[in-house]
């Protein structure tokens, strides 16, 4: 349990003063770490010897550090969230790497993702997906009990593994065209597997998938790096649901 | 002065159905002439501006993240209370009112708690309505599981994962009036001042944290939906970016703090298990359903592996000292419990902070696959921060700050004093009393946003003319000075430490002093030490980089800076309650047994202070609580 030997560390971060600046990487070596200490407490040590040392510290987006805000967004050594199966940034911890490491760590790289600083990116164009139908329309109060639609287990459990991505974007990053396919398809799966989702399903699929169009993100060519990458393990098929709800669509 | 709280009078089962009908009304086609401002997008807020535009007013809604769907509300991970009673065991609207108000260790409002418990119903509906996947039995029914201080069966889950999917369920109501044009969003903005134009609350002064600029928003009523404070705890299990920054910021512009010393410390998370470490990471209570809270009964056990210790020495100290509601004691009982039994030198783990919870008896009666699909995800997250397996060996628990049942005073309207302020979800204090339940945070932050706030806040607007939105008047430009100059002043001190280590010692004062048990030598010295820390933290803080620009520094100097101030109101607050009370632990007032021990001759009321400048000490108001419905006891779960 308590891990007395530390580690060093090397990194290779990447640093863009904002998103005119051509940025570039830069090299640091981060010592004392432990195998407790989670990737971002491990980057918090980095940024506190920067400081320290009069430097500008790296900036990450990061909050609940629980893995459920879906804040956090590094690539590290190539892979979005660092490669651990279902886990994001901040649920990694340094026990996965070794003494004498060297980490590189990127921003999410995708046309739709426009760089604000170092390692944070701009991801309203999710929010303008789900802006799009991403929602039953129903009204604030007037509603029916809740019990008096059934909801079949499987429909429910379905629903549910759809509904559990956190809108991190993983997805988008680690896809070879920058496509937020997986996004968009947990989104319209969530609803088109309930009976509340079914009244609005087609132009909800429709609105959608332009949205997508209209906000720069690239097209699905099964890949399925999106699935790989994704830390709550959404499932490709949802993919495929939602290009069936859009095929029903056009009828 | 005597605080009224404009809690409706006669049976309080009507309390709130005449209360609506003797509200005003805006006309449908005079809400667009009003404008609100929603800071904050959890629950609460995100509710609350999307059932406000979709009523037709213009919202204006604000959050510090990158998206209204990260808001921490996210974290939530058990359930959501309501009296729907469909395993017909017993539940009703009463006893959910009864329950919180008990569970509150009768310290909260009688009315407002009522009204809780009556729309919490209309809660599960509307979540359903929206697409929240709640977790259904076979036959297509809701399903429910226990919580903490109950003895029904009343919290709704949707896995493990519940705030996170009736967040979603507001964050699309809420994208679907941005998409309308009803809402204007406002991401990566922090609120650094509240305006306020001749008495009445007028705006607010935002930094955009991508640019640093400093930006005013003018409206006809602002909303605060901002959340709790005990990351003034540092070590807790709020989102980094959580802090006290807005509502400190409307205190200092008029607006009582009630009773900030009402935190809970939620017995079930991870224990810390380092000095680098950065927060604590909760374990739902729900777990308590099917876990049992044990520790060696010998010390010299307290090394062993946990699965070595047989069975006759292990001491399952909450069935022993609580028959009735034993795991599912409540949070602050079962808190107390657990760090008296590591003060007993018999807890676990590093430094003995922490204790068993142990699924193995569960995992024999339903077998690991129903456990798994019960709790699948707490046991992975677990895992993957202790690097054991909870289902092979007992998880180690501790307890953690959690949750501010303290916050700005609100009346029944949710209504600060400063009229034209309203005050949503954890960032009010109105009925979780001096301890909340669990699966109750989630059930107010959505009853004030859909079903509370819509009604009063038309009721407040129909008393005024529409002020437009226009940032001329002299208060907003003073404002916005201000908050620069403050910037100014923390970039300017150029010293030698960074934010990060003084918000990490003035947790360790808060914690340490005031935490889970607090005495008047401990809580004196912290009224002595803070302020010396303070100061020496404004002589030789670091922050790097400029105001003008993406600087996350900058933020959190400023937010440990309010932390500084807001952190002696709490201590004094809980130097003024001389009773134990939930999570107010005095350890002058216990009885024999340890129970805490409530002085309601002298402390039956909720204490709101008044800011008096800085460096002075602020004023204490009274609100006196009544107990019409519910016989004053003293609370007991034996």
């Amino acid at each position: 349990m308590s891990d007395h030997k530390t580690m060093t560390i090397n990194l290779v971060v990447w640093r863009q003063k904002n998103a005119n600046d051509t940025g570039k990487f830069e090299n640091y070596t981060v010592k004392g770490i432990t195998g407790h200490h989670s990737f971002l407490e491990m980057l918090d040590v980095l940024n506190e010897d920067l400081i320290h040392a009069g430097k500008e510290p790296v900036n990450f987006d990061h909050d609940c550090r629980e893995g459920i805000c879906g804040m956090c967004s590094q690539v590290i050594n190539g892979m979005a969230h660092g490669g651990q199966e279902r886990t994001t940034v901040c649920q990694l911890h340094m026990r996965k790497f070794k003494d004498g490491d060297t980490i590189y760590v990127e921003p999410w790289r995708a046309r739709a993702f426009p760089l604000l600083k170092d390692l944070v990116v701009d991801r309203s164009a999710l929010d303008r997906i789900i802006q799009a139908g991403g929602y039953t329309s129903c009204h604030t109060g007037g509603v029916p009990d809740a019990n008096s639609t059934l909801i079949p287990k499987p429909a429910a459990d379905e629903s549910m593994d759809a509904a559990e991505c956190i809108g991190c974007g993983a997805c988008v990053a680690g896809c070879p065209n920058g496509a937020a396919m997986l996004f968009t398809g947990a989104k319209v799966s969530q609803f088109a597997v309930l009976p509340q989702g079914r009244p609005e399903a087609k132009q909800r699929v429709l609105n959608m998938v332009q949205a997508m169009k209209d906000n720069n993100f690239g097209n699905c060519t099964n890949h399925y790096e999106c699935q790989a990458a994704c830390p709550k393990g959404i499932n490709v098929k949802f993919i495929a649901r939602m290009n069936r709800e859009y095929f029903k669509a056009q009828f | 002065m005597i605080l009224d709280g404009k809690s409706p009078t006669g049976p309080i089962q009507q309390s709130w159905d005449k209360y609506r009908f003797d509200l005003k009304l805006v006309n449908p086609s005079n809400k667009r002439k009003y404008t609100i401002i929603m800071v904050g997008t959890g629950l609460a807020g995100g509710a609350a501006a999307a059932s406000l535009g979709e009523l037709g007013y213009n919202v204006m809604a604000f959050c510090y993240q990158d998206s209204p769907r990260r808001a921490h509300s996210i974290a939530a991970q058990g359930g959501i209370n309501a009296a729907k009673n469909y395993p017909s065991d017993g539940d009703s609207v009463y006893r959910l009112f009864y329950d919180t108000i008990k569970g509150g260790d009768f310290r909260a409002r009688e009315a407002d708690v009522w009204r809780l418990a009556q729309v919490s119903n209309n809660i599960i509906d509307q979540c359903v309505a929206q697409g929240v996947p709640f977790a259904r039995d076979y036959a297509g029914y809701l399903d429910n599981r226990s919580f903490g201080g109950a003895q029904v069966s009343r919290t709704f889950f949707a896995r493990g994962q519940t705030g996170q999917q009736l967040l979603l369920g507001a964050y699309s109501a809420l994208s679907r009036q941005i998409k309308a044009g009803t809402v204007q969003m406002y991401t990566r903005r922090e609120m650094m001042d509240l305006v306020v134009v001749d008495g009445v609350a007028r705006g607010i002064t935002c930094r955009n944290l991508v640019t640093g600029e400093i930006e005013s928003y003018a409206a006809d009523a602002v909303c605060l939906a901002t959340g709790g404070y005990v990351n003034v705890f540092y070590l807790a299990t709020m989102a980094k970016n959580s802090s006290v920054t807005a509502n400190w910021a409307a205190h200092k512009k008029g607006a009582f703090f009630a009773n900030p010393c009402y935190t809970q410390i939620h017995p079930t998370c991870i224990p810390q298990s380092g000095e680098y470490q950065s927060k604590l990471t909760l374990m739902s209570e729900s777990l308590r359903n099917d876990g049992r809270v044990w520790v060696p009964k010998k010390k010299e056990d307290c090394g062993k592996h946990p699965n070595d210790i047989p069975e006759e020495d292990r001491d399952y100290y909450l069935e022993r000292k609580y028959p009735s509601f034993g795991n599912l004691a409540p949070r602050d009982i079962a808190s107390r419990a657990a760090k008296e039994q590591c003060d007993d030198e018999r807890g676990v783990g590093p430094g003995g902070r922490g204790v068993y919870l142990d699924f193995s008896t569960s995992i024999k009666r339903v077998g690991a696959a129903k456990i798994k699909e019960r709790y699948g995800n707490l046991f992975e997250m677990y895992e993957k921060i202790t690097d054991e397996d909870g289902y092979k060996r007992p998880m180690r628990i501790y307890p953690a700050p959690h949750y501010a049942m303290g916050g700005l005073w609100v009346d029944y309207n949710l209504m600060s004093n400063i009229p034209g302020l309203f005050v949503l979800g954890e960032a009010n204090f109105s009925v979780h009393g001096a301890n909340r339940l669990g699966a109750s945070a989630l059930m107010q932050g959505l009853a004030d946003g859909y079903f509370v706030i819509p009604y009063t806040i038309g009721g407040y607007l129909a008393s005024i003319k529409p002020y437009g939105t226009s940032t001329d008047p002299s208060e907003f430009k003073q404002s916005a000075d201000e908050v620069k100059e403050r910037i100014n002043k923390l970039l300017n001190v150029k010293g030698k430490e960074t934010p990060t280590h003084y918000m990490r010692e003035l947790g360790r004062l808060m914690w340490n002093n005031c935490g889970m048990g607090r005495s008047k030598e401990s809580l004196e010295e912290n009224l002595k030490k803070i302020p010396e820390l303070h100061q020496e933290f404004l002589q030789n803080v670091k922050v790097a980089g400029t105001g003008a620009e993406f600087n996350q520094q900058l933020e959190a100097a400023w937010r440990t800076q309010d932390f500084f101030e807001f952190g002696p109101l709490l201590v004094r607050d809980a130097l003024n309650r001389e009773e134990s009370c939930g999570g107010h632990f005095r350890v002058e007032h216990q009885y024999d047994d340890g129970e805490a021990k409530r002085n309601d001759a002298d402390f039956c009321y909720a204490a709101a202070w008044e800011y008096k400048g800085e460096n002075k000490e602020p004023e204490l108001h009274k609100e006196p609580l009544k107990f019409e419905n519910i016989h004053l006891a003293v609370r007991s779960y034996k």
